[in-house]
Order: C-alpha cells, then sequence, then structure tokens
C-alpha cells in the first residue's frame, strides 16, 4: 500500500513517523504524478478528451497532459494503430525517458477491435511493437474503465522494485557493452 | 565638440532561407492524427502539402464483406463524434431501396437524435477551436453540456459514443418515458452555456483579432473544391440539404439556415465558419423543441418495419444527408446478395479538408492552426 | 432538367461520345460516357446555363468483375439537378483523362481511386497514394487483393 495509508493505521503510536523503504517513497511519488503523452488516434481519444474534461477530470490523478514524448512518463495508446502509425508510436515510445509505461486504451489497440477481419492496414494489437503494462478493454471504454486502468497502473508503480531494476540493466549493459565506464555501487554486483 | 550625424537606414527585404517544417502527425492541435508538411519562409507558409492515411481503417473493404445491417456500427465510427448523424443517410437510403415505411415516431426520434448530435458535435468543434487560441474555459463549459446529451444517448441506446441506434427499418429501442423532459432540460442549458459562450469566446476581441480576416475562401473556390456544411455557409452559400432537399420530416420544422455574413471582417474567414456553427445551435434547439411538441406521445413499437432477412434487389444509389461537418453521402452498389458490393463513403472532412493548401498560403504558421480548426475535421472520416 | 434533356443536350454537343441514358428501377439514373472524352462532357455539364453542374459530389472507382468503372456524381447549386455519369475502363491497362481542371475537388478522390483500384488519371497533378503509405503494394479494393502476411516486418493478420 501507500506510504502515507501507514499514517492511517490506529496502532501507529508516533504519528508523523514512517518507517519504510527508500523505494516505497519513489515509487509513491512515481504513481501518484504520472505525466501522459497526449496522443489522440481515433475515437477513444473522444472519450479520453471527456475524461479530461470537467465532468471526470482526470487532473485528480495526478495526470498532466504533456505534449512532448520525453517528459512523460507513460503514453496511451487511445485508439486504433495502423501499419503507417506503427513506425511512428515506435519511436515515440523510444523517445521516452526511462522508466516508461505504457497503457492501451480500447479494443482497437488491444487486438484490432471491429477492424479484426479484413483490416488490411490495422495493426491487431499495439503489443506487436511495443510492450503494454494495462489493457483497458471497450470500445470506447468507459470513462469509470478507464480509472481501474488508471489505478491498476498505480498498484503496479507502487509494487515495483526500481533499483534492482536499475542495476540489473546497468549488469546487462556492462555484460553486452554497451555502455563504457559506469560505476556500480559497492554490493550491487550481487543483485540478480 | 560635439557633431550630428544623420544616417540613412535601408529598410530593405529580408530574405530568409525557406524551411520545411512537419507538423503532425502526433500533435495537440491538428484534431487527429493529420500530418501537414509545412514550407515556410519566416512565418509566412508558403506551401502546404497534407499527408493522410494515419487512421486508414479500411472501412470500404469491411462494407464489402458485412450484410447491410452489420455496416451500421463500421459507419458510426467513421466521424465518431456524431455517430447518430452518420447512421443517417445510410438507413435512409436502405429504406429507400427496400421500400420500408418506418412509424411516424420514428421519424421523430431520429430527427431529435441527429440535431442533439449535432449540437454536441458543434460543442466540440467550437471548444477545441477555443482551445487552439488559447481559450480553456469555453472548453470546460462545453464539455459539461455534452456530457448531459452523452448520457441521454447512453439511455436511448447503451453506448456513450458510438449508438448504433438507428436500424434499418426503425430503430433498436422506442425512447425512455422521460425523454422529452430530459430534451427540453438538454436544449434550455445548452442555450444558456451558448449565451455565454457568445460573450466569453466568440465576441471577445482576442478571439476576434485572431480569427477575422484569416483564412478567407470565397464561395466560388469553395463550391469548386465541392465544400459543405458550415465550411460553405460560412462563405455565405445557404446550402443545406435539410432545406434544399428535405428528407425524412425535416420539411415539418421551421428553422432558418445560417449563413456567414463577414461581420467581423471579410466574409469566408474563420470567424464566420465558427459564427455559423454556434448559431445553428439555436437553430437545432428549435428543431429539438418543435418535434417533441409534434412527436406522438404513446408508446410505438419502433421495430415493427425491421426487416427479418434484408435481401435489397439489384440496384445502385446515392443517398445523403446533412451531417453537422457537411454532406455525408454513400454510394452503395447492390448485386442481390446479402452483403454490398461496393460502399463508397463521400466524406464531408475528406472534400472540406482539401481545400486546406489553397486557404492557408500566405498566412502566419500561428494562424495555419486557426484555419484549421475552423474546418472541423474528423480524422476517422477522412481516413474511413 | 431531367436526364433525358441533359442526354440530349450531351447528344448535341459531344456527338456519339456520350454513348447511352440507363433509367432503370432501383438505379440513378446515369449517362455512359467514353473515357477519351470525360473531360469534354464535363466541360459542356459544367459550362451550359441550362446545366451549371457545378459541385462535384463524388467520384467513385468500382470493380465490376470484369471491367473498372468511374462513377461522377453531379449535383448544381442552382437548378438543383443531378445526374451521374459512368466511364466503363478495362481492367488490365485503366486510364482516363483527369477532371481536375474542371472541379479541384476531383483531385483527392482521383488520388484515392488511385490508391484503392489502381486507375490511372493521365494528366493529374500530383497522382500518389493517399491512404495506404506511399510504398504500399497492390490496390485493396481490386476484389483479388490478398491481404500481405508482413509489412515492413510487422505480421499483418490476426
Ligand atoms: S476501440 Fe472502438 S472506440 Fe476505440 S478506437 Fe477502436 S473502434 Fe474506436
Amino acid at each position: 500500500m501507500g506510504l502515507l495509508n501507514r499514517l492511517d493505521n490506529p496502532y501507529n503510536i508516533s504519528p508523523g513517523i514512517v518507517l519504510g523503504t527508500m523505494e516505497d517513497l519513489l515509487n509513491w511519488g512515481r504513481a501518484r504524478s504520472d505525466w501522459y503523452l497526449q496522443f489522440g488516434l481515433a475515437c477513444c481519444a473522444i472519450e479520453f478528451m471527456a475524461l479530461n474534461a470537467s465532468h471526470y477530470d482526470l487532473m485528480r490523478f495526478g495526470c498532466i497532459p504533456r505534449t512532448s514524448p520525453r517528459q512523460a512518463d507513460f503514453i496511451i495508446i487511445s485508439g486504433t494503430v495502423t501499419l503507417k502509425m506503427a513506425e511512428r508510436i515506435k519511436r515515440l515510445y523510444e523517445q521516452m525517458a526511462e522508466p516508461k509505461y505504457v497503457l492501451a486504451m480500447g479494443s482497437c489497440s488491444i487486438c484490432g477491435g471491429p477492424y479484426w477481419k479484413e483490416g488490411y492496414h490495422v495493426l491487431k494489437g499495439v503489443d506487436r511493437i511495443i510492450p503494454v503494462d494495462v489493457y483497458v478493454p471497450g470500445c470506447p471504454p468507459r470513462p469509470e474503465a478507464f480509472f481501474d486502468g488508471m489505478i491498476k497502473l498505480q498498484e503496479k508503480i507502487n509494487k515495483q522494485k526500481i533499483f534492482e531494476k536499475r542495476a540489473r540493466v546497468a549488469q546487462e549493459d556492462a555484460k553486452n557493452g554497451n555502455i563504457g565506464n559506469i560505476h556500480l555501487p559497492h554490493g550491487w554486483e550481487e543483485v540478480k | 565638440m560635439s557633431e550630428t550625424k544623420t544616417f540613412e537606414i535601408d529598410f530593405g527585404k529580408v530574405y530568409s532561407e525557406r524551411m520545411r517544417l512537419n507538423v503532425g502527425p502526433q500533435h495537440p492541435s491538428t484534431h487527429g492524427v493529420l500530418r501537414l508538411e509545412v514550407e515556410l519562409e519566416g512565418e509566412v507558409v508558403t506551401e502546404i502539402v497534407p499527408h493522410i492515411g494515419y487512421l486508414h481503417r479500411c472501412f470500404e473493404k469491411h462494407a464489402e464483406n458485412v450484410t447491410y445491417p452489420q455496416v451500421i456500427p463500421y459507419i458510426d465510427r467513421m466521424d465518431y463524434i456524431s455517430s447518430m448523424n452518420n447512421e443517417f443517410p445510410y438507413v435512409l437510403g436502405m429504406e429507400k431501396l427496400l421500400g420500408i415505411e418506418v412509424p411516424e415516431k420514428v421519424q421523430y426520434i431520429r430527427v431529435i437524435c441527429a440535431e442533439l448530435n449535432r449540437i454536441a458535435n458543434h460543442q466540440i468543434a467550437i471548444a477545441t477551436f477555443g482551445l487552439d487560441s488559447g481559450a480553456f474555459t469555453p472548453f470546460l463549459y462545453y464539455f459539461r453540456d455534452r456530457e448531459m446529451i452523452i448520457t441521454l444517448f447512453e439511455k436511448l441506446s447503451g453506448g456513450r459514443l458510438l449508438y448504433n441506434y438507428f436500424w434499418i427499418g426503425g430503430l433498436m429501442h422506442d425512447v425512455h418515458p422521460t425523454f422529452a423532459e430530459d430534451c427540453l432540460e438538454i436544449v434550455k442549458q445548452v442555450r444558456k452555456t451558448n449565451d455565454e459562450a457568445l460573450d466569453l469566446l466568440m465576441y471577445n476581441k482576442i478571439f476576434v483579432e485572431r480569427t477575422a480576416n484569416i483564412g478567407i475562401l470565397p464561395a466560388d473556390v469553395a463550391i469548386n473544391y465541392g465544400c459543405s456544411g458550415p465550411v460553405l455557409r460560412g462563405s455565405g452559400v445557404p446550402y443545406d440539404l435539410r432545406k434544399v432537399e428535405p428528407y425524412s420530416i425535416y420539411d415539418k420544422f421551421d428553422f432558418d439556415v445560417v449563413v456567414g455574413k463577414g461581420e467581423m471582417g471579410t466574409l469566408g474567414d474563420c470567424w464566420d465558419r465558427n459564427i455559423v456553427r454556434v448559431r445553428e445551435i439555436y437553430e437545432s434547439c428549435k428543431i429539438i423543441e418543435q418535434a417533441i411538441e409534434q412527436m406522438p406521445k404513446e408508446p410505438c413499437d419502433v421495430r415493427q418495419a425491421v426487416p427479418k432477412r434484408i435481401k435489397p434487389p439489384v440496384g445502385e444509389f446515392y443517398c445523403r444527408a446533412e451531417n453537422p461537418k457537411g454532406e455525408l453521402g454513400f454510394y452503395i452498389i447492390s448485386d442481390g446478395s446479402p452483403k454490398p458490393t461496393r460502399v463508397r463513403a463521400r466524406a464531408t472532412s475528406f472534400v472540406n479538408l482539401s481545400v486546406l493548401p489553397e486557404i492557408s498560403k500566405g498566412y502566419m504558421i500561428a494562424d495555419l492552426i486557426m484555419i484549421l480548426g475552423s474546418l472541423d475535421i474528423v480524422l476517422g472520416e477522412i481516413d474511413r | 432538367m431531367n436526364p433525358k434533356d441533359i442526354f440530349e443536350l450531351l447528344k448535341k454537343e459531344i456527338g456519339d461520345q456520350a454513348l447511352e441514358l440507363v433509367e432503370k428501377e432501383y438505379h440513378d439514373p446515369f449517362i455512359v460516357v467514353r473515357a477519351n472524352s470525360i473531360v469534354e462532357t464535363c466541360l459542356v455539364l459544367r459550362d451550359d446555363p441550362n446545366t451549371l453542374f457545378d459541385y462535384l459530389v463524388n467520384l467513385s472507382g468500382v470493380d465490376d468483375k470484369d471491367k473498372f468503372v468511374v462513377v461522377y456524381h453531379l449535383y448544381s447549386l442552382k437548378h438543383r439537378h443531378r445526374i451521374v455519369l459512368k466511364v466503363y475502363l478495362d481492367r488490365e491497362n485503366p486510364h482516363i483523362p483527369t477532371v481536375e481542371r474542371v472541379w479541384r475537388s476531383a483531385n483527392w478522390h482521383e488520388r484515392e481511386a488511385y490508391d484503392m483500384f489502381g486507375i490511372v488519371f493521365d494528366g493529374h497533378s500530383d497522382l500518389r497514394r493517399i491512404l495506404c503509405p506511399y510504398d504500399w503494394e497492390g490496390h485493396p479494393l481490386r476484389k483479388d487483393y490478398k491481404t500481405p502476411d508482413y509489412y515492413k516486418g510487422i505480421k499483418v493478420p490476426l
């Protein structure tokens, strides 16, 4: 659970002091200020606009739209991905800084949706080109469904072990000779 | 000793390097996945090449491989902002081909739904146009109202955005008992917000400065490019299919065709195109009120004329209706089997967008975004 | 003007290039024209004060099994009448002059017909694909089109 939830613990006799790991704190921060890459593709994007507007107010999740992939934490693929677009989505994804997440909204981006059969120009699922973290089904998904997906994404971020992952990636890179001169902190060599 | 010298400064013309700039496909103000290749001289646009097809979802191929009623969900997904209006020409055409008479109440419900959807579409168009020019508040107001319309449609059909509500020969369901009151409530709220938006946005000095005299589209050019809807009416041509060729029961209502008059600048500029949309919302409100008054009150079996098997005779026809964006038509060829041989959609935005290179030359790059916003395009319809 | 009068007018202006007028049940009345006289026909229809077809509503390509058809839907804003023109092209080598100079809206419609059917519009200013990517192979709306298995290394079928 989130770090702040521990403050609600009635047995916590010293309110204001919470014991936790650094990772918890970082994850808590990351999960609650996700900036997303604004990328409307098709009908789902209209539902997404409604999500942003007055009635549903996505910003209470700490989601702020960014127009540049370099500043975004996660990308929402909202709509049909065509083959002409696939290349660009892959490039945008690569331009984002780690840690990054992908949220596939709508059945089109999950599996091709209504266009699965004769869609000679439709990519049948965005997970053929980039890894997807959360799938939100529906055509289009209701805003509530999207919120559910958003909460799932936050849970996922909360549980992540980012230090381990960083160490692992660094080790792999060093093994493959991708990066020269990296200085692993003491004790990290053993981390698997 | 001081001495005064006068210099002759030559303010010559600066020739800057031409630059090719890529706008889109991932860009918030292109209203979808449109890509523009723009050539600039300094800040001035000298050439535009639109690249479309980033949302080409093979509608026409799908339509050839499904039965006639199954085409309707795909039609919904073409112009996803105004799905009800999209279904209208298709079901009208099919009913004409099959010789089906639909009950009177169905006609009324269809007109009311189409007009409500027209309001929702114009609300999005004006709101996003405001966003492009930096006005965020109208966006919030309009979306609050649009949510009411969407909720009503959800009660009718179960879908928030894509309805599949019009069937060939009828409707999916009858309306719920409080339908009339709900509609009147919406109309009241929509009128109020529209009044506010006139003050807040349309007659706002900043907005007028940014849109008047920009992107002027003369009437003859608009006709030659085949434009329709608010784009054509903004240039002063009173061409509205609901008036010139009344389909369904539009001849029973009293409403005006709104045209641009060049109030703030030249006839056919961005401001004119947008004011047409704002005023059309009032006209739609009028139609809805009249329709609710005339609509038969008693419940009716809206599926009574829906045919069990649809197997039209060999034939081909072109059917059309007034979409919020303009004329939407379907050219349908039937070979006597349950599946169409060819369904060609005359997509409104596709035709309206083709005028963009013509009208945006010579303006600043910032104006280009305004011109694009004033055309009110939907990429799902352009690429199909 | 009704379709008969329009056909008479065409007969007078361009002779036997206008092949026939077809008025069948369940069909919008249409006039069949020869491919090489399409520009002439359109100019007559656009400029004659009795017809004034100033609005090209739609231009579609159709795959009619052994032939390709190009269909023009015309409308006149002044007289409020309409007519359909049809041109039959041979399947092996579909060529037709462009009407882009008559109505500019034809530009994109023709590009789409080229993209989807491979009908070549001679004299077109910019005949490129419009919906499919520029390096796409084949013309998807032909009846004998096969969906490719791979495009740039991405698997296409489900
Ligand atoms: S999932 Fe449905 S609503 Fe979403 S983009 Fe696809 S067709 Fe449109």
